[in-house]
């Protein structure tokens, strides 16, 4: 646990009465593969979402890069509420995937890649396009950049949204549920990109599943997270072979049965 | 005669073949009204669309207010106001200037609405991945919400602009020579309202079913994913 890249202080999340995160912590180190399982509503997706600054935290701190991702510290050394210039340098750290794509429906694939790198990171237009052609032939779509979304399966798109997101060259990929909304049969590709990532890039990856078995294969730690914060979590092989929390062990033997 | 031309009563065919290219002069009126008036709509809407959408109450609740005022009390009154109160204020515009500015006042308020209903259908997941790419919030407006936007807003325009047309007639009780108003006055002397009248309407329908026709096309010719951008 040397040098975490993200780290949850006591953090809570509250939508009005809800509490959805109760003084969760949670470390991730640098490089480090961790998948968070859980029952739906436990707060798998808001811990990326807050990561990625969607949703702001209600309590508590987050840390990533060493640095606060909702404050920043004032002229007095204490921590004060970030600023907008403040959120937008620390975005440049993380990327996302989201459950179901959220590709630009009206620009091409290629356009779809290059358009933050430009706007955003001051690419020129050829360098963005070499860089998007780089990364389409790792997830194997080289042949589709001027395709538009609807012209794919959803198995495309999500492997056009993961070149997406590692075209800004993040430190740290989130993916919330990347498989979720897709059918059967279009899993295993997405799933082969992830693994290839997992297993090739020193990127730090936070994943949220409910693929136990592809959390296992390529998780260095998994997280199980009930009622907002972090139950029980360990190596894949304990946790999934010899979870010790009664909570842990119900919940396994229910998506595992099913 | 007006406008130079003599009307031949000798009978009804005689009478409508004489006034039409009278009518066409109304008709010439007609159009300019509806097409400076939604223009002004256009622009006005979409600042009023901006206006409510504002984060500050102190801005939009005016704004709201403005506009629930200008599409809840009559036309007719908004267009005796600026015609009869305004220049009480030494504000004295032309009487045709004056109707397409009603208008363009009244319709302001129902294309904002359009416009808010427009971008507020873009889906949340397009604003999340912009923002999760850390586009600027002005560059996400205009290269991700907008150009989605646009296939949304057309269809329901395009009813708005066949209504702006018809409500033109309006502006004939401020003395503009609009069709209505033209065929009234061919009535008042040939002692004929049948002819002219019918004519009027037959136009407008004319008019109306071009107009739709013309906005279902450009809604087929827009595809539903967005204005593509390569």
């Amino acid at each position: 646990m040397t040098d975490p890249i993200i780290r949850f202080d006591k953090v809570a999340k509250r939508f009005g009465d809800i509490s959805v995160l109760d003084g969760l912590d949670f470390t991730v180190s640098r490089g480090e593969k961790v998948t968070i399982i859980g029952p739906s509503g436990s707060g798998k997706s808001t811990i990326l979402r807050i990561l990625m600054t969607l949703e702001d935290i209600s309590d508590g701190t987050v840390w990533v890069d060493g640095e606060p991702l909702w404050h920043e510290k004032a002229g007095d050394g204490t921590l004060k509420p970030a600023s907008e210039a403040h959120l937008h340098k620390m975005r440049g750290k993380l990327g996302m995937v989201f459950q179901s794509f959220n590709l630009f429906p009206h620009m091409t694939v290629l356009r779809n890649i290059t358009e933050a790198p430009v706007q955003v990171l001051g690419l020129s237009k050829p360098e963005a396009k070499d860089r998007a052609m780089g990364l389409l032939d790792m997830v194997g779509l080289s042949d589709h950049a001027e395709k538009y979304p609807h012209q794919m399966s959803g198995g495309q798109q999500q492997r056009v949204a993961i070149a997406r997101a590692l075209a800004m060259r993040p430190d740290i990929l989130l993916f919330d549920e990347p498989t979720s909304a897709l059918d059967p049969e279009l899993v295993g590709e997405v799933q082969e990109v992830i693994r290839k990532l997992a297993y090739e890039h020193d990127l730090t990856m936070l994943l949220v599943t409910h693929e136990m078995r592809f959390a296992r294969e390529i998780s260095d730690r998994v997280c199980f997270i009930d009622k907002g914060s972090v139950h029980e979590e360990g190596a894949p092989e304990d946790l999934f072979t010899a979870p010790q929390q009664p909570r842990t062990q119900e919940f396994l033997r229910a998506v595992l049965d099913g | 005669m007006l406008f130079g031309f003599e009307w031949d009563t000798t009978n009804g065919w005689t009478l409508a073949v004489s006034i039409l290219p009278i009518l066409m002069r109304g008709l010439w009126v007609t159009l300019q009204a509806t097409v400076l008036g939604f223009a002004i709509a256009m622009v006005l809407g979409l600042v009023l669309a901006a206006l409510k959408a504002a984060p500050s109450r102190l801005v939009s609740w005016p704004a709201r207010g403005v506009s629930e005022f200008l599409r809840d009390t009559p036309l007719l009154i908004q267009l005796f106001f600026l015609y009869y109160v305004l220049p009480e204020f030494g504000i004295i515009l032309p009487a045709f200037l004056t109707g397409a500015v009603a208008l363009g006042l009244q319709y302001s308020a129902y294309l904002s609405e359009v416009y808010r209903a427009g971008i507020e259908a873009v889906p949340r997941g397009q604003h999340e991945a912009a923002r999760a790419l850390n586009l600027a919030p002005r560059r996400t407006f205009s290269r991700i919400v907008v150009p989605q936007a646009i296939p949304r807003i057309v269809p329901a325009m395009g009813n708005y602009l066949v209504s702006i047309m018809k409500d033109v007639p309006v502006l004939s009780v401020v003395t503009v020579l609009e069709m209505l108003n033209v065929a009234k006055i061919i009535g008042d002397r040939t002692f004929n309202y049948l002819v002219p009248l019918s004519m009027v309407g037959g136009l407008y329908l004319i008019l109306t079913l071009v107009a739709a026709q013309g906005v279902r096309r450009l809604d087929r010719a827009l595809p539903k994913t967005g204005i593509p951008l390569k």
